[in-house]
């Protein structure tokens, strides 16, 4: 448990680099580097920064899986940089690359600019207007209901992983989505039709093809594929009320 | 150059809060180094204080008692107006965020649920499981997002453009396009967030760097009660990640190496649930007395609360062992060991936001009003963000009509080409690197100016981080301008670490009485009629100049402070 005594591997990392502003290709950079087993990426990375390279560029804040930073490709593998632990990979080489599916800056550092614009596409706030004196009631059980996309940090893993991403650029993608369910599905909401048509397309929810890569990376067990399902079931019984309440001179 | 009316720097619950009042009046923008969603509110965990009388155990809570306890847990150096003012708008502070959608944790009745926390004598701490900043955060960035409030991210704000006392703008590094840019307003906000990371064993995020509260200092503002920092008494040993109060306020209790519940030597009243300042004294004397386990930590153990109430209210305190710590609380008690944790000093202000600067005013953990006085009582971290966001941005919104005259550019343009000056000079100069004066400040913070503090230590600190300030003119930036290029940043920032750890420690020094968190071995008494008073620290002609400043005591009489 104690860090002072842990055996100290030498560990070889072959970094992306590459900078958007220069005219230069991308190429890895190999470092090495003296690392404790419990020792993170993101440290590691840090320790880099300071000691070997003041160049090398990556995002960071919280260190503790919370703050959605440090999304990155570490060996092949989604991951915050922050809670992937040498001791855990089962090897001293390590390879890390940006966020796949983003136009990436410099090295680590990606535009997030469409992962924003795409999770503003659903007008990410409750849209119903509450003016109780105290606080409006929610039961445990409906609380529950939003608990898992609640959790949702906003890191773009789910969004780097999905495979959906390359083949349709404007797929709204697995966060934006479960976003939306988070407020379609929060027992206070109400006047979300318009937003829950506007993903009734090809680029919103039916651009899924559930093959829940989303799910495997998700650091916070969001389950995004989870809340698609969840748009699509209210957007078929929106369409079934719809088809009850036409007036026949409609048809 | 970036112009709007109001600049509001650091996107977390405070800045936020600040904009999102504003923006129906004003043209605001706020300004952060990170995306707001990625700022330090958002690993709070516990929850916001209000006496709104949700538990069964509650019903009797008031504002009053609320700002009583404040006070008490304060060791009475919190100005007690703006802690009433604070504990009063506290309900209906809860009500807005819920309104505007935060998804807070339900009890049966539907009702907001709340739990114990230390120094409170009802369960007053609202809470969304363990992931309250999480959520609060989210909530008004969503509200941030619709009313369309302009966000300036990876732009790091590196100077305050100041005449003649007046504000007029900021220098800020644009991260993503690699150069620095120009902002004018006519007020700004910081709200800029702690310094925690002028200590190694922080609980902090790694850009708490105290960068806003350096540059307020550097531009002329005061800062205040510096050497009053919060050490939290749970952090998970080795790496310092935030432990919550509320897996105490939930029943955990804490042990040491041998089993035994200590805290009953040291509270017997509130036990675990004393302030922060005294358990966190608590641990470090078993720790020191050689009662805790190798390495120097106690136990938190949550397993008698059962694998069902650890995953539904302690959900991320799980994640946070089973990810980092490699054990499950469900099976195994957590190591912890004390951490710093809050910076209850910062920027001189008053209970409005306004600064010794004109027009520059600041809110949440980077100013000082004082309303935690020389300990902060848990849940009530978040309840200030919120509450003084909204004050600040109706001080200013309070100016309407006479609002200060349009900034001068060309100040704002002199201060950035001083700036490019600067890195000019530094670069690609062979000379120290920044991250090992930085280190060894963190180690000389750490070691020196902790938990238990004696004259001789604070002196020596001092001291050293004096001739640390004398060394970082030769500090050298191996990095051109361009984007992303974080040396430059923290080649910046350093500077105002400096300056913050040395007036950190010369406070310390100075006062020579143990209150609230500041415990001094060699003067272990509160002093009222010496101490009860503010530190209040400037620059004059670049070296540091303490003053004192009274204590706002009207409503509560100081008394001895036992739990």
């Amino acid at each position: 448990m104690s860090p002072s005594n842990e055996v100290i591997d030498v560990v070889r990392l072959d970094v992306f680099r590459y900078d958007a502003s220069r005219d230069e290709p991308p190429r890895f950079q190999t470092y090495e580097l003296a690392a404790a087993g419990s020792t993170s990426v993101l440290e590691m990375l840090l320790k880099l920064q300071d000691e070997q390279d003041p160049s090398l560029a990556f995002r960071y804040a919280c260190r503790g899986a919370v703050c959605g930073s440090c999304a990155m490709s570490i060996n092949g593998r989604l991951n915050l940089a922050c809670r992937v632990l040498l001791k855990n990979l089962d090897t001293d080489r390590l390879v890390i690359e940006p966020l796949p599916r983003l136009e990436i800056i410099k090295d680590l550092v990606v535009d997030m600019a469409p992962f924003w614009e795409k999770y503003e596409r659903i007008r990410p706030w409750l849209h119903a207007q509450i003016d109780d004196a105290r606080e409006s009631r929610v039961s445990q059980r409906q609380r529950e209901r939003i608990d898992r996309y609640v959790h949702c940090i906003l890191c773009g893993l789910c969004y780097g992983a999905c495979p959906m991403m390359s083949r349709n650029e404007s797929f709204t993608g697995p966060a934006a989505l479960a976003k939306l369910y988070r407020f379609a599905a929060d027992s206070r909401e109400n006047g979300r039709r318009e937003t829950l048509v506007q993903e009734d397309a090809h680029e919103g929810v039916w651009g899924c093809r559930t093959i829940t890569r989303c799910i495997r990376v998700c650091p916070k067990n969001v389950r995004p594929t989870d809340a698609i399902e969840g748009v699509r079931r209210k957007l078929l019984t929106q369409r079934i009320q719809d088809a009850f309440r036409r007036t026949p001179h409609e048809d | 150059m970036i112009r709007h009316d109001v600049l509001v720097v650091g996107g977390g619950l405070a800045g936020l809060r600040a904009a999102i009042g504003l923006a129906e009046r004003w043209d605001v923008a706020v300004i952060s180094k990170v995306h707001p969603v990625r700022s330090h509110s958002v690993a709070a965990q516990g929850g916001i204080n209000a006496a709104i009388g949700n538990a069964p155990e509650g019903r009797d809570d008031t504002p009053e008692q609320h700002a009583l306890e404040t006070v008490k847990g304060s060791d009475y150096l919190a100005d007690q107006s703006a802690v009433a003012t604070m504990c009063r708008l506290a309900p209906e502070t809860i009500y807005e965020l819920e309104h505007w959608g935060a998804p807070f944790s339900r009890f049966a009745d539907g009702t907001i649920a709340q739990r114990p926390f230390g120094g409170a004598g009802f369960p007053r701490t609202c809470y969304a499981a363990d992931r309250t900043g999480h959520v609060l955060l989210h909530t008004l960035y969503e509200q941030t997002v619709k009313r369309g409030i302009k966000v300036y991210d990876d732009c790091a704000v590196v100077k305050i453009a100041v005449d003649e006392g007046r504000y007029q703008g900021l220098v800020v590094y644009d991260l993503k396009r690699g150069r620095l840019e120009a902002a004018a307003s006519r007020f700004c906000v910081l709200a800029t967030g702690g310094y925690g990371r002028i200590y190694r064993n922080s609980t902090n995020a790694l850009i708490n760097t105290g960068s806003g509260v350096g540059a307020a200092l550097l531009a002329g503002a005061a800062v205040k009660d510096l050497e009053f920092v919060q050490f939290h008494p749970t952090t998970q040993f080795g790496t310092n990640i935030l432990i919550t109060e509320g897996a105490r306020g939930e029943g955990g209790v804490l042990l040491n190496a041998a089993g035994r519940r200590f805290m009953e030597r040291y509270a017997p009243g509130l036990m675990e649930l004393a302030p922060r300042d005294i358990v966190a004294r608590a641990i470090q004397t078993e720790i020191n007395e050689g009662r805790g386990f190798g390495g120097g930590y106690v136990h938190l153990d949550l397993r008698h609360l059962g694998k069902r109430k650890i995953v539904k209210r302690l959900p991320g305190i799980r994640e946070i062992c089973i990810d980092f710590g490699g054990i499950d609380p469900v099976d195994e008690p957590i190591p912890v060991q004390p951490g710093q944790h809050y910076s209850m000093g910062g920027i001189d202000c008053d209970a409005t936001g306004r600064t010794a600067v004109e027009n520059l005013y600041a809110a949440g953990e980077c100013a000082c009003v004082s309303v935690h006085g020389a300990n902060r009582l848990g849940g009530n971290s978040l309840l200030e963000t919120v509450v003084f966001g909204r004050l600040v941005a109706e001080a200013i919104d309070a100016r309407r009509d006479d609002p200060p005259p349009e900034p001068s550019e060309s100040v704002v343009r002199e201060n950035l080409a001083e700036v490019t000056g600067r890195l000019d000079r530094l670069a690609g100069r062979n000379g120290v690197a920044h991250h090992e004066i930085r280190e060894r400040l963190r180690d000389l913070l750490t070691e020196k100016v902790g938990i238990f503090r004696t004259a001789s230590a604070l002196a020596e600190a001092a001291a050293e981080i004096r001739a640390l300030r004398d060394r970082y003119p030769a500090v050298s930036l191996r990095t051109p301008l361009g984007p992303f290029q974080f040396e430059i940043l923290h080649v910046l920032e350093l500077e105002s670490l400096l300056y913050l750890g040395e007036i950190t420690a010369r406070g310390a020094l100075a006062r020579r009485e143990s209150r609230g968190s500041h415990y001094r071995v060699d003067h272990v008494e509160r002093n009222d009629r010496g101490w009860l008073k503010h530190t209040v620290a400037r620059l004059d002609g670049g070296e540091i100049a303490l003053r004192y400043a009274d204590v706002d005591v009207g409503l509560y009489e100081p008394k001895q402070r036992s739990y």
